[in-house]
């Protein structure tokens, strides 16, 4: 079958189910390591930023409306969906990253292991995070963690080896209590990315619940950072910008941040309640 | 056919046009001779129109332009004094942290709410074309139409006499699809004498063609002609209540048939898409096609108008992308 046609893949952004090209009609080239051609991937622009944030809005009823049970089955319907395409996971990354076949399917097994790990966590994280508070009256006092709402990611940027992994580590967490998500991917490695969106196309995640953007971090960060309709700022692969800059925008709205950390951010309670407002109710006791 | 030489009551329009011996006949050779639409060209020509790039001080302009065009409206069976109240002062200030947001053009709302609008409008009330804002009310059975004709003016003497500025009556569109053309003029004619105030003047008279249920162009085109000769001052293309409702196609039709009135007797008549118009994207489209069809000097309240509710929200958070150089969100503008 040498004589065979290639048949290249076009890498789409994934905005509200769909997977548009740039509203900009930019692309950019995807290379190997050693500087060879993989592939054209879609330059975002800040307008696909903003139709992205405009989809998420729209999806976040849906998703933190579910009930947490149904969370964590979606999010481990990933995982098994993931788990049938280990072999595309795998082959992308080698070619993306140069990595070895052994490595490559090492850093795939780990991503769906964490996807199983945060599925875990929907209908827990409530009961860790929450209280029973002691009051001075014939009341219940509850506080509750609550989704905050569209939360804008910067995907790690060619963090070690750790393209899906890295992705998957911000993009997950932030899911768990019922946010909405918008995540830009890793620039030179952004094949992994789209991969997943169409993972998640095909794992019962309602359309809108995650967006991925490709592109220019530099360029669409500060747009989604002083978006006022962006409720917090996962600024994980924001290491090498401006971050500093990106957190007072966020600031001007009372966004929810997670400054930059290098490499891939190590699963964890907190960073599902970085993503997550305390609401406390006061209930009469019966007084049988 | 004795029908069709029963003579019409005269408007003055009709027998400038068509001559003075106005029967359902003459009216009827008119309307049918009018040439047929150009669908394809028709449908092109309005894509064409909506391709064009609109950037920072044009679509500032156009956004403004778009906010002083509106009728913003409220006809549900559930409006309520407090929520016509609070949709006149949305018309009065629609965006509180910026003051330099022009108001819109009137507000629209079904006849038995116009005293609660214009109570609320207070000081306010007045031309558009004055930076003031006026009261439209819908009349004549809105939106089906399926009244019998006494009912109908009362319906419409009713508004008038509570105040409204505007009356916004539907035509008869099973009359007119069963090609009684007669009956749908008479309507009119009588709609529009029924508008006339206890000081001799005229409120305003639009006619909704609800082009959505009109199924051609050329009756939509047929439509326009017949509502003009009656005495429309404007026409509307739909209720708001019926799929599809106004489209940038139908409007463009609209918009022709205007401009070759204008041409024809140097009269202009105002015309009104309603319904399904819901961003500033789409709004600026309008803008354009009425400048490059009837003209700039259409721009204002007295020849056009938007009917919308939800659209003036998206044109203030475009405002304010604008101001502030960040996009905004929902949370920054009033819950309709």
């Amino acid at each position: 079958m040498a004589d065979r046609l290639s048949i290249p893949k076009t890498y789409k952004l994934a905005i509200g189910g769909a997977f548009p090209r740039s509203e900009s009609g930019r692309t950019y080239e995807v290379v190997t390591p050693k500087g060879a051609f993989l592939a054209n991937a879609a330059l975002a622009s800040r307008k696909d930023a903003r139709d992205a944030v405009v989809a998420a809005r729209a999806a976040f009823s849906g998703w933190a409306g579910a009930t947490a049970y149904n969370r964590g089955q979606v999010l481990y319907r990933i995982a098994e969906v993931l788990e049938g395409r280990r072999a595309q996971f795998a082959d992308e990354i080698r070619a993306s990253e140069g990595a070895t076949a052994l490595q490559a399917a090492a850093q795939v097994d780990a991503a769906i292991d964490l996807w199983v790990w945060y599925a875990g966590w929907t209908d827990k994280f409530t009961q860790v995070a929450g209280s029973g508070n002691p009051v001075a009256g014939p009341y219940f006092n509850l506080s509750v963690p609550e989704p905050t709402g569209v939360v804008a990611i910067v995907a790690p940027q060619e963090p070690k080896g750790a393209s899906l992994l890295g992705l998957v580590a911000t993009v997950a967490p932030a899911l768990v209590a019922g946010n909405t998500v918008v995540v830009v991917a890793d620039r030179a490695h952004p094949l992994s990315a789209i991969s997943l969106a169409e993972v998640l196309a095909t794992s019962d995640v309602p359309g809108g619940v995650v967006n991925v953007l490709t592109g220019s971090p530099a360029e669409i960060a500060p747009w989604l950072a002083a978006h006022a309709d962006v409720n917090a700022l996962d600024l994980s692969g924001a290491g090498a910008l401006d971050w500093v800059d990106l957190e007072i925008a966020a600031a001007d709205t009372l966004k929810r941040i997670v400054s930059p950390e290098p490499g891939v951010p190590s699963r964890s309670l907190q960073r599902i309640l970085a993503f997550t407002e305390t609401k406390t109710v006061w209930h009469t006791k019966s007084l049988l | 056919m004795t029908m069709q030489h029963t003579a019409l009551a005269p408007a003055e329009r009709a027998v400038r046009v068509l001559g003075g011996d106005l029967t359902e006949r003459s009216l009827r050779l008119h309307l049918e001779g009018l040439s047929g639409v150009d669908a394809v060209g028709l449908e092109q020509r309005a894509a064409g129109l909506g391709t064009r790039s609109i950037k920072t001080s044009s679509k500032a302009w156009a956004l403004d332009t778009i906010i002083k065009l509106t009728d913003l409206t409220t006809l549900e069976g559930a409006d309520t004094p407090g929520k016509v109240r609070s949709l006149v002062a949305k018309g009065l200030n629609p965006d509180p942290s910026d003051p330099s947001t022009p108001r819109v053009a009137a507000v629209c709302v079904y006849g038995d709410m116009v005293p609660a609008a214009i109570d609320a409008l207070g000081a306010a009330h007045g031309d558009p074309d004055a930076g003031l804002v006026s009261v439209a009310a819908v009349a004549t059975a809105f939106p089906s139409g399926r009244a019998s004709l006494p009912v109908k003016l009362a319906d419409t003497r009713d508004a008038v006499a509570n105040g409204a500025d505007d009356i916004d009556m539907v035509i008869d569109r099973g009359a007119f699809l069963a090609g009684d053309y007669g009956t749908v003029f008479e309507q009119i004619v009588a709609v529009k004498e029924a508008c006339r105030r206890d000081d001799g003047g005229f409120a305003h008279l639009k006619v909704i063609l609800e082009t959505g249920e009109l199924t051609t162009y050329d009756n939509v085109r047929r439509a326009s002609w017949l509502a003009i000769l009656a005495g429309a001052d404007f026409i509307k293309t739909s209720t708001g209540k019926v799929t599809p409702a106004a489209t940038l196609p139908v409007t463009l039709l609209m918009l022709e048939v205007v401009r070759d009135w204008y041409r024809l007797t140097g009269e202009r008549i105002g015309v009104k898409p309603a319904g399904g118009i819901r961003s500033s994207k789409d709004a600026i489209k309008y803008v354009v096609t009425v400048a490059e069809t009837a003209g700039e000097q259409w721009l204002q309240p007295h020849l056009f108008r938007f009917g919308a509710s939800s659209l003036l929200n998206d044109v203030l958070l475009q405002r304010q992308k604008i101001s502030t150089g960040h996009y905004s969100g929902p949370d920054y503008v009033t819950i309709d």
